[in-house]
């Protein structure tokens, strides 16, 4: 049977494919670095995960594939698949041990193959190895076996463990914020990862929740509902996200506040350009211009030092601001947004360097300071009281994004917004619909430069000094990817994406030198896995309102817009 | 009356005359055709008509006022819409919002009106969907108007373009090839469409057609165009007979067999 043969190539091909994984991970230094990493004190590091994770993830592929459940079989391939990855690093250690490798790839350290091997003798580490692999690959066919409640509760548990206990420094530097409260969670952490209690009782709390709601019925239950609870459950978890919004600065403390606002001023510009490339699909690689002309407005505006205009106080600078970068991008939208898709990406690419050049020019220094930036930008103000430090800020920042969401919710769902998406759609066709194809891009030409210039007011007065460096090519890029990453033209889209592509390298540098490989890995992954993005948009019904519309329509309007490719 | 004249049209890319001083007069309620065998420049007529191209000599009349090189949003909003010979359909959008993207000429509302929502723009939207609903039954699509435009069937594609052309209320629509791809009896659908839109909305329809039988059954008046000039004029009778049109489509010499080329599709 041509099948049979099929998966015994596959099962080979994913215990190679484990094997790689594991040993790149080794060999690129990842594993040695983690090596004293605890996720359990004492007896779970973070370098076995590296190691044994990738022979769990493709025993449980190979099983994937089988045509029946046999348990026999199952437990066959689950343990072929660990036991090719173990041989495959057994392997290279062996080769090691007559060839030195370290002349080439450096990290292949004695310390390396002494973890590899468990502190044995060579032999019988080798064996340990391919035992442990073989484990490691029944354990992934017991567990396939298991039923799927149980399955995906001990998958949850799992994750969270190891996540909790990688993430221990960050959780402990929240914590130690909290006052007398941090004692109520710091015994959990034991001087590396947790101790074997918490994690034990981490393990089964989460398990056991896991559990349970997948044991519920969460279709039947909203289906029950009446529209009045509807409407409070609804009003019920927007009001517990505005307090947690609302709270978020002093649960986290100043350091992560400040990591929250950039997080924060990202999603503003995001929602802006996600009006610009999302909705009216105009490919805008030059947004950082904007951000600069509202930075630098703001800093010539208020800053106290000789080289400041007029000195103003924030609130009538902020004005100012916005209605310079809106006509900056007015000007420049004229002549430009004529041009297609390409042309347009490289014309607006040229403008975002342009200003930076001008900024940094000579011929503007006494006015915009050259290389040297602006110091002593102006604080808002309310009252008497200035907010000067990162939490209070956090909270002028908060303000401007809900503000910004709403236009941006109002405007997606309006006859602007469906005249935008007409435009993206099939430019022709949609001049051809009596579409003015130049005045409707220049508004969202324009409505991008607002954010965008909104955006650098606020960067300009939280670092209080500015400078050339601060806006270069990459931040239009940057969020450029977090609107792709997001979803393109999804307003959920850009705060997932914000949230992930900045919140990511702060969680990462937990991984010191290897963040950047991680996250490159992670975006490559996460565009595979789901190209429409992590939040994507969904279409809006008309015809048929909500509560009119059957069960089965919707699910399958949300399968239509979960497959763009279709 | 003649809602659509153009006089000594020509249309040159580089060297080629695509369309070559053409000649027509369209009668206001009436169905025309223009025929003629692939790369005669019926296409590209349409697009000097919609404003898309700006023809290097002559001039189209629209009502008696001149459209000769205005842009094509301009040219939509004095009443002449149109479809494609490749179904160009918003295809991320639903069916709703396509005939509603249509119906652009219509609606005013503008950027403070979509943030701010006030009554006007509450009430024309709320118009604006009821009359976009309208439409759907009308092109009987009732009941699709939330399925991405590219999730509908072709047949319905078709229909739905034209939806979304009627959204504008043109008082002349331009239909290239609306029943290209499609079997005998979908044809006929077509045909009977088409009618209606004339009969029951008033509308001019001016018409690109490869199917004779469609052509012949449904047209008061026949142009033929070969390489960009118009070689005949008349009613589906009198083109029947031409011997021009014959040669253009068979060659020459083969002229003997006319009716039944023309007549069989």
């Amino acid at each position: 049977m041509k099948n049979k043969s099929s998966y015994w190539a596959k099962t080979l091909q994913n215990g190679l494919i484990g094997g790689g994984i594991s040993l790149l991970l080794s060999v690129v230094g990842l594993v040695l670095a983690f090596g004293k990493t605890y996720i359990i004190s004492g007896v779970l590091t973070m370098a076995q995960v590296f190691v044994l994770a990738p022979f769990l993830f493709e025993a449980t592929q190979s099983i994937r594939q089988l045509p029946s459940k046999e348990p026999i079989k199952t437990l066959l391939v689950g343990g072929l698949t660990g036991l090719l990855g173990g041989a495959v690093l057994a392997l290279f250690i062996l080769i090691n041990n007559f060839i030195n490798i370290r002349s080439v790839l450096i990290n292949v350290s004695p310390d390396l193959v002494n973890l590899l091997t468990f502190h044995l003798p060579l032999v019988a580490g080798l064996l340990a190895l391919l035992g442990i692999s073989l484990v490691v690959g029944l354990v992934a066919a017991g567990v396939f076996m298991l039923p799927d409640r149980i399955r995906g509760a001990l998958s949850q548990a799992v994750m969270v463990v190891v996540l909790v206990g990688l993430f221990r420094d960050l959780i402990v530097t929240v914590i130690l914020h909290w006052g007398w409260v941090q004692y109520a969670f710091l015994w959990i952490f034991a001087q590396s990862g947790l101790t074997i209690i918490s994690a034990l009782l981490l393990f089964a709390l989460v398990g056991g929740l896991g559990y349970w709601s997948a044991g519920r019925n969460r279709k039947a239950i909203a289906a029950n509902r009446t529209p009045r609870q509807q409407k409070v459950v609804r009003w019920g978890t927007l009001g517990v996200l505005g307090l947690i919004a609302l709270l978020l600065p002093a649960i986290l403390g100043s350091y992560f506040s400040e990591i929250l606002d950039n997080v924060g001023i990202y999603i503003l510009m995001g929602l802006g350009l996600n009006i610009v490339v999302g909705f009216a699909g105009l490919l805008d690689l030059g947004y950082v211009a904007f951000y600069a002309i509202g930075a630098y407005t703001l800093g010539m505006l208020t800053t106290s030092e000789a080289v400041g205009l007029l000195h103003l106080s924030f609130w009538v600078a902020l004005p100012v601001a916005l209605v310079v970068a809106v006509a900056a991008g007015v000007i420049l939208g004229l002549p430009i947004l004529r041009l297609r898709g390409d042309y347009l990406a490289i014309v607006t690419l040229g403008f975002g360097e342009i200003i930076r050049i001008v900024v940094l020019s000579d011929w503007l220094k006494p006015l915009l300071g050259g290389s040297e930036g602006i110091q002593r930008i102006g604080k808002p103000a309310i009252g008497g009281l200035v907010l000067a430090n990162q939490q209070q800020l956090y909270y002028l920042i908060l303000v401007c994004i809900l503000i910004a969401g709403f236009i941006a919710i109002r405007l997606k769902d309006s006859h602007l917004g469906r005249s935008w998406m007409a435009l993206r759609e099939d430019e022709d066709v949609a001049e051809a619909m009596g579409i003015n194809k130049v005045t409707t891009k220049l508004l969202a030409f324009a409505m991008g430069a607002l954010f965008s210039g909104l955006g650098g007011v606020l960067f300009a007065t939280k670092v209080g000094s500015i400078y050339p460096q601060s806006f270069s090519f990459i931040v239009s890029i940057n969020i450029l990817s977090l609107i792709i990453v997001g979803g393109m033209g999804s307003i959920p889209g850009v705060f997932v994406g914000g949230l992930a592509l900045v919140g990511l390298p702060l969680l990462l540098s937990q991984f010191a030198d290897f963040r950047y490989l991680i996250y490159g890995a992670v975006l490559v992954i996460m565009m595979l896995r789901k190209p429409e993005g992590l939040a994507p948009e969904a279409r809006r019904r008309l015809e048929l309102h909500e509560d009119d519309a059957g069960p089965g329509l919707q699910e399958e309007l949300q399968t239509v817009t979960k497959n763009p490719g279709r | 009356m003649a809602i659509l004249v153009s006089k000594k049209v020509t249309k040159r890319f580089g060297g080629l005359e695509a369309v070559s001083k053409v000649d027509l007069e369209i009668r206001e309620h009436s169905i025309y055709s223009i025929i003629g065998p692939n790369g005669a420049g019926k296409t590209t007529f349409f697009n000097c008509v919609t404003g898309f191209y700006t023809p290097e000599e002559g001039e189209i009349l629209f009502k008696g006022r001149n459209i000769t090189g205005l842009s094509t949003d301009r040219v939509t909003r004095l009443g002449i819409s149109r479809t494609y010979q490749n179904i160009r359909l918003f295809k991320n959008m639903t069916t709703v919002e396509n005939i509603l993207v249509g119906m652009h000429p219509h609606l005013k509302s503008g950027l403070l009106g979509g943030i701010f929502r006030d009554r006007r723009t509450r009430e024309e939207e709320k118009a604006a969907v009821e009359e976009a609903s309208r439409l759907l039954t009308f092109i009987n699509l009732k009941g699709k108007g939330d399925l991405l435009a590219k999730n509908l069937p072709y047949g319905e594609q078709r229909r739905l373009e034209i939806g979304r052309a009627l959204g504008s209320k043109p008082s002349l629509l331009l239909l290239d090839e609306p029943t290209a791809g499609m079997n005998p009896s979908e044809t006929q659908d077509m045909v009977s469409f088409i009618r209606r839109l004339r009969d029951e909305l008033g509308i001019t329809v001016l018409l690109i057609e490869h199917q004779m039988r469609v052509v012949m059954s449904i047209s008061e008046q026949i142009s033929v165009l070969d390489f960009g000039v118009k070689i005949a004029e008349g009613t589906p009778q009198e083109i029947q007979k031409n011997p021009h049109v014959v040669e253009a489509y068979l060659g020459r010499g083969a002229a003997s067999g006319l009716g039944q080329a023309l007549t069989a599709d």
